[in-house]
């Protein structure tokens, strides 16, 4: 049996039946029985306590702030919390304590949402598979011996074990529909600059956006409604307002036509399940009175390469304020030169060092017309084909990764094939336009997610979309089962 | 310092200068920019390069590189894109500087310059020095490796500075002496303070320079290796350190050898350059856009708007001044130069009623005594206590014939050290001009007596005799003799009347 | 493009400020031999005449009004200094020589 959604905890809060306080101490209560999966990096007990009590007291006074008002969450370690730790799973960022507020942690407080904990993560949010980092890896709640997905494993597997509603997690490549997939959770990754990353610690500028997590797309409409829209504290957050997404969930598909890459389902190598279902999700779209159509993304067999050369060359520039001078861990060294070069090789983990080096290298001389200029040239020719394949239809459907979730230890060996597993997210932080993905069915008892990306700013239709779909389907009404997660717990 | 050209070689200099602009708040974050402060008190989390923070281009910044674009005479372009060049220092928070690179604010402008003669043989010109680019960047911390303060084997980071909102201007390798870049930095140094884009104060680091200087021999085309010069912090010191340089360049290839590629510092007390770098390939500032700023563009209206509300340029002032007030060339090239200085000149001639005789009048005081008087202090006007009021005052007293002009020019340079009233001055010396027929007829008798051979050329028609004559009463007079009266009472006494 | 083995990836490695072990640099060099052997099919793909997009954002890049805010309390900007001395961060001397 799942736990209850935000809506439903929102709705007993209102009505009296339920206390935020009650909220965090069952959350508290879930996160213990959960701790084996790794989820959590770090608990706030007493400050969430407080922080519930304050909020049960705005309520008594008939001052609560909205539906997310004493409502657990869960943030990714790479987001900036005003006088928290914020260690990106970096051995580099121990001891770190964020001397200023970033935007979406303030939104979610301003919201009176209760920050229960940060959760566990690739380091710097590179991987796919929560095991590169520094506390240890994050075990699937479906089977403890598999990954979680990542980078943003700990926020999939703390709502998929039930501990939150809601969690916030970040998509650079896939980081959050990657792991709501592999977990059987709704994750969205937005619009590129609806939600302000003033305060989300960069791994690729151009690409980072922070995104929800949460059981139901409802849930997802309500948590994104909290932290989206302008900030000026970021030059590419875009100019419009939070939007109004709730208001777009009428459980109605009829007239939207989706249109089904045909790149997305004769790719080879993707597991036979996952098309399955993913068809049949569509099928049941269909049903609710949606059309298909097939489109084409001629590029985005690309997508992946151009992806590493961009991201890891944001990244090698973004990760070079690790230098042990004005915060993080410093190795001791008698030269200043000693003191960089050894800081930074304790400091990060081999995965981050990899990525580094890529980009350092696609950005030398002699080395950025032919990989840097050239991938952000084929970024424009996938940014058209999205373009191009979204004139004729209201959004767009397919698997969101190609596989199920896979076992720990199985691709670290393998850096590249670690990669491919972004196959199909990759194209939407390249063309900057919003993905979902949305749990629809399982296969082994793992479960697969059906993704739905849309046009700029276009969430509602994606939400709205998910939604309709989950008032005609039960996936996300299982649960995993506790009692499998103490075996191989650590 | 050698003035004269090199005999063998011709001098290429490239100069790069780098100014704070006057904002209130850095290029990329809300912190104040202040001067002074101690360690790391100025200091927002972005310009500590924490992790999560974002960049917001301020836009006094932007327009105030505008305004230096049009100043000298740069187009700006509609779109231009903000870089980062990535390499590791102390006093780097991000481990890279956010600054312009492929798509600069401006490009292809020029600066007049006035070259002073360089010996009383040669003489003084005027030549163009075409400029590269212009571009916005952000400035760095600094790094204090002072022992006294840090310790033998530590250095302190102050970011107090990081951040502040530079420009870079880039001159073509067009200046051709040490001279020359000396004057190419003052005229600059001046346009920027006139057009409000920087108070260009070298001691506070407003205004910094970098030279780039190469040998060729006379006639040569080619251009040769060039070593540069970095972090010279003064006019003085510019121009020594280019002397200098050239002198060890020549050296090297007189002896036939090669120039190497590197970086230099000036050793002010030996007056000789010294090696700090040698250029390795190992500059691989790896530059890419910024992915988290979007390109910057400005639009042609907001050129215009800027253009219209830039302050009247010294190009501009000379032309009004010379049709207006039939100046020279020289003396509005010379008045116009610094903002301050042509704000005093225009002043003092508003004082004495306005119009091209109050103009020359002005002119030729502040030309002669003023600038004398500033250039012996080693000073710009608006440090002194000199008064646009009181030179106007005093010149009026002249030419009411109250004083004499003799009498009153040490006055200036009293009136720019202490300030105040200079009738009351006068008054105060004993300075009013004699024209008291008495004293002044009794002065001529005695002149009279004392030359007798020379009053005999002057009544044969000697005029030259006659100034001497006039000389001697005012010497007897202290220079408080009223010329027209005194010239009229000796030449009467001269006809024996 | 460039063929990169160990001699590539320890140069790139001083770039970016990394310290590698020797079998470090060996794999490291394999690993990246293998990722841009894979990237090297966009060279395949004619760009010539396609503009980059160094950004998704059909934007231009917005301006904040230059108005100073009180600076971080200087406590809290030290606050997560590994070292400090009063109220400067400190660091191994810096030379001269490794001045940019
Ligand atoms: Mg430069
Ligand atoms: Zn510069």
């Amino acid at each position: 049996m799942a736990a209850e959604t935000a809506l439903a905890l929102a709705e007993a809060l209102t009505a009296g039946t339920t206390t935020a306080a009650e909220l965090v101490e069952t959350a508290l209560a879930r996160a213990e029985a959960a701790r084996p999966l790794g989820a959590f990096v770090h608990l706030r007990a007493d400050a969430a306590r407080a922080e519930a009590a304050a909020s049960d007291a705005r309520r008594a006074q008939g001052a609560a702030r909205g539906s997310l008002d004493g409502i657990p969450v869960a943030i990714k370690d790479v987001m900036i919390h005003e006088g928290e730790p914020c260690t990106c799973a970096s051995r580099i960022l121990e001891n770190f304590i964020a001397p200023y507020p970033g935007t979406a942690v303030a939104r979610l407080q301003a919201a009176g949402a209760v920050v229960l904990g940060r959760t566990n993560m690739d380091e710097f949010a590179m991987g796919s598979s929560t095991e590169h980092s520094v506390y240890g890896p994050t075990r699937n709640p479906w089977d403890p011996s598999r990954t979680p997905g990542g980078s943003s494993g700990g926020s999939a597997a703390a709502v998929a074990a039930g501990v939150v509603p809601i969690a916030f997690g970040s998509d650079t490549g896939g980081s959050i529909r990657q792991p709501a997939s592999l977990c059987g959770v709704v994750g969205m990754k937005p619009t590129y600059g609806r939600v302000s990353r003033y305060g989300l610690v960069a791994f690729a500028s151009s690409l980072d956006q922070i995104g929800p997590f949460a059981r139901t797309a409802a849930d997802c409409a309500l948590a994104l409604e909290a932290v989206a829209g302008h900030d000026p504290a970021d030059s590419t957050s875009l100019p419009e307002p939070a939007p109004r997404l709730r208001a777009a969930l009428t459980g109605d598909v009829s007239g939207l036509v989706i249109g089904l890459p045909r790149e997305f389902f004769d790719a080879d190598g993707v597991e036979p399940a996952v098309l399955d279902r993913v068809r049949e999700a569509v099928a049941e779209l269909e049903r609710g009175g949606a059309k298909t159509r097939a489109v084409s993304l001629p590029h985005a067999r690309y997508a992946i390469a151009t992806y590493y050369l961009i991201a890891t060359a944001e990244a090698s520039s973004n990760l070079a304020r690790y230098d042990g001078v004005r915060f993080g861990r410093r190795a001791a060294a008698d030269t200043l030169a000693a003191m960089y070069r050894r800081t930074r090789s304790e400091g990060f983990g081999p995965e981050v060092k990899r990525r580094i080096l890529l980009g350092t290298y696609v950005l030398s001389a002699g080395y950025y017309d032919a990989y840097y200029r050239k991938a952000m040239k084929v970024r424009t020719l996938l940014r058209r084909d999205f373009e191009q394949a979204l004139s004729g239809c209201d959004l767009l459907a397919g698997p969101t990764t190609p596989e199920l979730a896979f076992r720990i230890g199985e691709k670290t060996g393998d850096p590249l094939r670690m990669y491919l597993s972004d196959i199909y997210t990759v194209s939407a932080n390249l063309a900057g336009i919003p993905a979902l993905s949305v749990p629809c069915g399982f296969s082994d008892g793992l479960p697969i997610g059906l993704q739905l990306l849309g046009r700029p700013l276009d969430e509602a239709t994606l939400l709205r979309v998910a939604d309709a779909y989950q008032r005609r389907s039960d996936w996300h009404l299982r649960a995993p089962d506790p009692a499998t997660w103490a075996g191989p717990g650590r | 310092m050698t003035a004269a050209p090199h005999p063998t070689y011709e001098v290429v200099i490239g100069l790069e200068v780098h100014v704070h602009l006057r904002t209130e708040s850095k290029l990329f974050s809300p912190a104040p920019v202040r001067y002074g402060e101690p360690p790391n008190h100025a200091v927002h989390p972005i310009d500590l390069g924490l992790p999560g923070v974002l960049p917001v281009l301020n836009r006094k910044a932007v327009e105030l590189g505008i305004r230096a674009a049009l100043a000298t005479h740069c187009e700006v372009h509609a779109r231009s894109v903000f870089a980062r060049k990535n390499y590791f220092y102390p006093d780097l928070p991000k481990g890279y500087q956010i600054s312009q690179y492929e798509d600069p604010l401006a490009t292809g402008g020029w600066l007049e310059i006035d070259v002073p003669a360089a010996s009383a043989a040669d003489d003084a010109y005027v030549t163009r020095i075409g400029l590269t680019r212009i571009h916005i960047e952000e400035d760095a911390g600094k790094s204090i490796h002072d022992a006294a303060v840090a310790g033998a084997d530590r250095s302190h980071v102050d970011l107090n500075r990081a951040g502040v909102p530079l420009l870079e201007i880039v001159s073509e390798p067009d200046l051709r002496s040490p001279a020359e870049a000396g004057a190419y930095l003052r005229t600059l140094q001046h346009l920027l303070r006139y057009a409000g884009v920087s108070d260009a104060d070298m001691e506070r680091g407003q205004f910094r320079c970098d030279a780039n200087l190469s040998l060729r021999r006379h006639g040569a085309t080619e251009l040769g290796t060039r070593t540069e010069l970095k972090n010279l912090n003064s006019f003085r010191f510019v121009e020594e350190a280019l002397a200098a340089e050239t002198v060890r360049q020549a050296g090297l290839l007189d002896a036939g050898r090669d120039i190497q590629q590197c970086t230099l510092s000036y050793d002010p007390e030996r007056h000789a350059t010294r090696v700090m770098r040698v250029k390795e390939n190992a500059d691989d500032y790896r530059y890419f856009p910024d992915p988290d700023l979007i390109a910057l563009h400005v639009d042609a209206a907001e050129i215009d708007a800027v253009r219209r509300a830039l302050p009247e340029l010294p190009e501009q002032k000379r032309a009004r001044w010379q049709t207006g007030y039939e100046l020279s060339d020289y003396d509005a090239r010379q008045l116009a130069e610094s903002r301050a200085l042509a704000d005093f000149f225009e002043a003092v001639v508003a004082e004495l009623g306005g119009g091209a005789r109050a103009a020359k009048s002005a002119a030729n005081w502040i030309q002669r005594d003023v600038r004398a008087a500033l250039g012996e202090r080693g000073v710009e006007i608006e440090t002194t206590r000199l008064e646009a009021s009181a030179l106007a005052r005093l010149i009026a007293l002249v030419e009411g014939g109250r004083v004499t002009a003799q009498s009153a020019r040490p006055l200036v340079a009293e009136l720019l050290d202490h300030g105040g009233d200079p009738e009351a001055l006068v008054r105060a010396r004993g300075l009013e001009a004699v024209s008291d027929t008495g004293a002044l007829e009794a002065a001529a008798d005695a002149v009279i007596a004392a030359h007798p051979e020379v009053v005999e050329q002057v009544r044969g028609g000697e005029a030259k005799g006659l100034n001497f004559l006039m000389g001697q009463i005012m010497k007897r007079t202290q220079g408080k003799a009223s010329p027209g009266a005194a010239r009229e009472v000796l030449q009467r006494r001269l006809r024996g009347a | 493009m460039g063929r990169i083995d160990r001699a590539e990836v320890e140069r790139i490695a001083e770039l970016a400020c990394l310290e590698l072990a020797p079998d470090e640099a060996e794999r490291m060099a394999a690993e990246l031999a293998a990722i841009l052997g894979y990237v090297e099919q966009l060279a395949a793909l004619d760009t010539d005449d396609i503009e980059p997009t160094d950004h998704a954002l059909p934007l231009a890049t917005p301006f904040r009004d230059d108005r100073a805010e009180p600076p971080l309390a200087p406590e809290r900007a030290l606050a997560n200094a590994p070292e400090r001395d009063g109220f400067a961060f400190v660091v191994p001397r810096v030379l001269d020589e490794d001045e940019s």
